[in-house]
């Protein structure tokens, strides 16, 4: 193994530029103003309040969304309460027919989805296309085959139904989110009133088109829009019986008082700080590509992000190496550009966040390395960024950023990269990178990480459940493991 | 010194077995789900419009234009060497970098080709099994650099390789390119012979420290032939090279790729591997024989914004 590198590097100028290639738009539908979808329809609020939903590549409002208030949700919850019984009484392999027609209604309005996905979010389109939206309709596929096995999921239990299901997603993978949220809830036989998030509700509110399409009966999905208030009025509803959250910590915790002695039963998907790592064996190039996709995937709004990097001392010079020459290689911009690796920041106040944490390691006095091209003019938009030598005490290896920024730190051994990949309060997912099958399976059952993943990250698939351990949250969504969170077993 | 001065057979009594630089244990691994993976996503890059111009432009002047069939004849290759240098007329277009030809084929293409700017490759040392000595392969070598090549395209040992003789393939390397002279060195590893990334990544390494101008993927001869994984895994095998030592070493893909949007996403690959310095035919080839023609049409439809029927397009 090389232990020094020398001087010598690559140039990525170019004299071959890749031409705009900007995924069209003419498809696309997109209303001036969005009601609340309750009882199968599109209703008013009652708030009358309605707010901006931001592109934020370009920092235009998009169109005007409905505030849900509390007498709002409640009449969400009614629509949902009472659609619940017809639905859970219908035979399952009925329900499941809904499920897969939804299913094929997202593939064929894929195109459309994942523009919008874009637009609203700011992910680069090929995201959007290759992983957001096709996920999302393999999840409805995935739940509407369990439909009518649920007995052959838990043999010779009593299952039923939970009732209705308040769910509140997050702004990383608004439709996806919604897909996981929605999908095993109806296969069990549950309602459900969803909240996206107020910085991307226009898929969620497309797929209330999609679904009011598709026939499902009235009532049986119910989505409304709002910020934090309108997740607490669901949170404190006093006749929803399942609360199924995907978010911060911080409100993960809220939540959990606030549920605190009342029969709601809930699953709460929370923040991340995984550890990656890479062992002087490991397969380094494909090591480096997945660091890359680790971190800066979806700019780093992912729970599960790899946002810690262990290298082991022998190989650190060549990894940092090959982590800079990639980022120098990396294409930042229009989010619509098929051509565009990063896009923007979901909304300006996460831009800020980010931008704080920047300034802390700077204030660290840490060495950091950023990508030398520049970035669009408009929009919220930050410089996938590498932190060298972080200390274990240091807040950016502690605190969750939610952002394109990677704490980079060395190890020696098995024993002691355990010790530190462990030393967090969250607990989500880990990587592992080396040759070696059985020190692959060693730091899989080591790591306290609800997933491992050995020489790839950020695989995800809906047959494979997905949850944190510690503060990362409690519960599992996918798989067979995903039904469990919506039934009432005895 | 170059053994041609001398008889071969004082060369071979008179030389020592060369041996490999480095340990050929520590070549690093490869994750072929990984490799795939990555490769996969250059193709995902959308080339259009000017960009797609010049790089088409640029993928046709990097062609070796090659027919490598018994049934070759001199006419055969005066015309593909017209073509090679006029791909196609009234287009402005630029030519190929190279011919690729048999050894004894070689001196028909210097004839038509004459001050062109168009490279004489020749195969050698048996192509394309080298199931043969070394005094063979340097002679066929030899045969072909004094009938005028400019670059000789040889094979490795593959049975050898398998054997575990690293130490013969490197050797064999070694000896053919001192036998080369001036002429520039290809070396084709025949990677859908050797079964795993990882060995391909070894033969790469041993093929590159022996002195290797070019790596090429393949003779054409076997499938698969040149992938788009197998290519990433040969150019960051270049890229570690050049890392340590600052030498650029170049890369054949041969076989297999016979559209231009393939050959744009190679480019694409090309590009955001080993970056700038690598984008000319200096270092970097296409062996094809079909390209070419689809380059062609594909240019034509930009020009003329409609699709041409084949028949304007010479078949040589």
């Amino acid at each position: 193994m090389a232990k020094k590198q020398n001087s010598f590097s690559l140039n990525f100028d170019t004299d071959w530029n890749y031409s705009p290639a900007p995924e069209s738009t003419s498809h696309v539908e997109i209303k001036e103003k969005y009601d609340l979808f309750i009882g199968g329809k599109f209703v008013k609020p009652k708030s009358g309040k309605y707010f901006d939903t931001i592109n934020p590549a370009t920092e235009k409002s998009l169109a005007k969304v409905a505030e849900a208030n509390e007498k709002d949700v409640d009449s969400a919850v009614k629509s949902a309460r009472k659609a619940f019984k017809p639905w859970s009484e219908l035979p399952a392999s009925e329900r499941a027919k809904y499920i897969f027609r939804i299913a094929r209604l997202i593939q064929e309005r894929a195109r459309e989805f994942a523009v919008i996905e874009s637009l609203d979010g700011g992910k680069p389109i090929k995201e959007s296309r290759d992983i957001d939206i096709p996920l999302a309709a393999a999840h409805f596929f995935y739940y509407a085959g369990w439909a009518d096995k649920l007995e052959y999921a838990f043999p010779n239990r009593k299952i039923k139904p939970l009732g209705v299901a308040g769910q509140i997603i997050p702004w990383n993978f608004p439709l996806l989110m919604a897909a996981w949220k929605i999908a095993p809830a109806l296969a069990c036989g549950n309602t459900v009133v969803l909240k996206p998030a107020e910085t991307t509700s226009l898929t969620a509110l497309k797929l209330a088109e999609l679904i009011a399409d598709s026939d499902l009966p009235e009532g049986v999905v119910n989505i409304v829009t709002g910020a934090g208030k309108t997740g607490a009025a669901i949170v404190n509803h006093p006749d929803i019986d399942k609360i199924a959250f995907t978010g911060s910590t911080e409100v993960g915790k809220i939540i959990q008082r606030a549920i605190a002695g009342t029969n709601k039963k809930a699953t709460l998907e929370l923040g991340g700080k995984a550890a990656n790592i890479i062992f002087e064996d490991a397969p380094i190039d494909q090591a480096v590509e997945g660091v890359i996709n680790g971190i800066f995937f979806n700019q780093g709004h992912v729970c599960c992000a790899g946002s810690r990097l262990f290298i082991q001392e022998s190989i650190k010079d060549e990894v940092e190496k090959k982590l800079k020459m990639r980022l120098e290689t990396l294409r930042i911009g229009d989010p619509l550009d098929k051509n565009t690796d990063i896009g923007a920041i979901n909304s300006k106040g996460q831009l800020e966040t980010i931008e704080a944490y920047l300034e802390i390691g700077k204030q660290e006095g840490l060495t950091s390395f950023q990508p030398s091209y520049s970035l669009p003019k408009k929009g919220y938009y930050c410089k996938p960024t590498l932190f060298f030598d972080v200390s274990q005490s240091s807040r950016l290896s502690k605190e969750e950023i939610f952002g394109p920024v990677l704490a980079i730190q060395t190890f020696r051994t098995v024993d002691e990269v355990i010790e530190k990949a462990n030393n967090t309060p969250y607990g989500l997912s880990a990587g592992v990178w080396t040759d070696k099958g059985s020190k692959a399976f060693n730091l899989s059952s080591q790591l306290k990480a609800g997933v491992v993943w050995a020489n790839t990250f950020n695989k995800f698939d809906p047959a494979s459940p997905f949850g944190g351990f510690k503060e990362s949250g409690f519960g599992r969504e996918g798989g067979m493991h995903g039904l469990e969170a919506y039934l009432s077993i005895k | 010194m170059h053994y041609y001065n001398y008889s071969i057979f004082d060369f071979l009594k008179s030389k020592e077995l060369k041996e490999i630089p480095f340990n050929i244990k520590n070549t690093p691994t490869i994750d072929q789900l990984g490799l795939i993976e990555r490769a996969a996503k250059f193709r995902t890059r959308s080339i259009k419009k000017e960009a797609k111009i010049q790089g088409l432009k640029l993928a046709l002047n990097m062609i070796d234009l090659t027919t490598l069939e018994g049934k070759d004849t001199v006419g055969k290759v005066r015309q593909m060497c017209y073509k090679a240098m006029n791909p196609h007329e009234g287009m402005n277009l630029p030519t190929v970098a190279a011919v690729c030809v048999y050894p004894n084929m070689v001196a028909v293409a210097k004839e038509t080709l004459r001050d062109s700017g168009v490279k004489i490759a020749s195969v050698a040392t048996a192509f394309p099994s080298g199931m043969s000595n070394l005094k063979v392969k340097l002679e066929d070598t030899k045969m072909a650099i004094d009938a005028g090549a400019d670059e000789i395209d040889m094979v490795i040992s593959r049975g050898k390789f398998h054997q575990g003789e690293y130490n013969y393939v490197y050797d064999e390397i070694a000896s053919i390119k001192e036998a080369c002279g001036k002429a520039r060195l290809k070396v084709i590893l025949e990677t859908g012979e050797l079964g795993t990334a990882d060995q391909v990544r070894k033969a790469s390494d041993i093929a590159i420290y022996a002195g290797a101008d070019f790596i090429k993927t393949s003779t054409g001869k076997i499938s698969p032939a040149a992938t788009m994984p197998v290519t990433l895994l040969m150019l960051e095998a270049i890229r570690d090279y050049y890392l340590k030592t600052g030498k650029m070493i170049g890369m054949k893909p041969a076989g297999g790729i016979s559209d231009s949007k393939t050959a744009l996403h190679y480019l694409v690959m090309l590009q955001e591997t080993l970056g700038k310095e690598w984008m000319s035919n200096q270092w970097f080839r296409f062996g094809a024989s079909r390209l070419a023609n689809d380059i062609i049409l594909q240019l034509l439809k930009q020009e003329k914004g409609i699709y041409q029927s084949g028949d304007y397009i010479s078949k040589d």
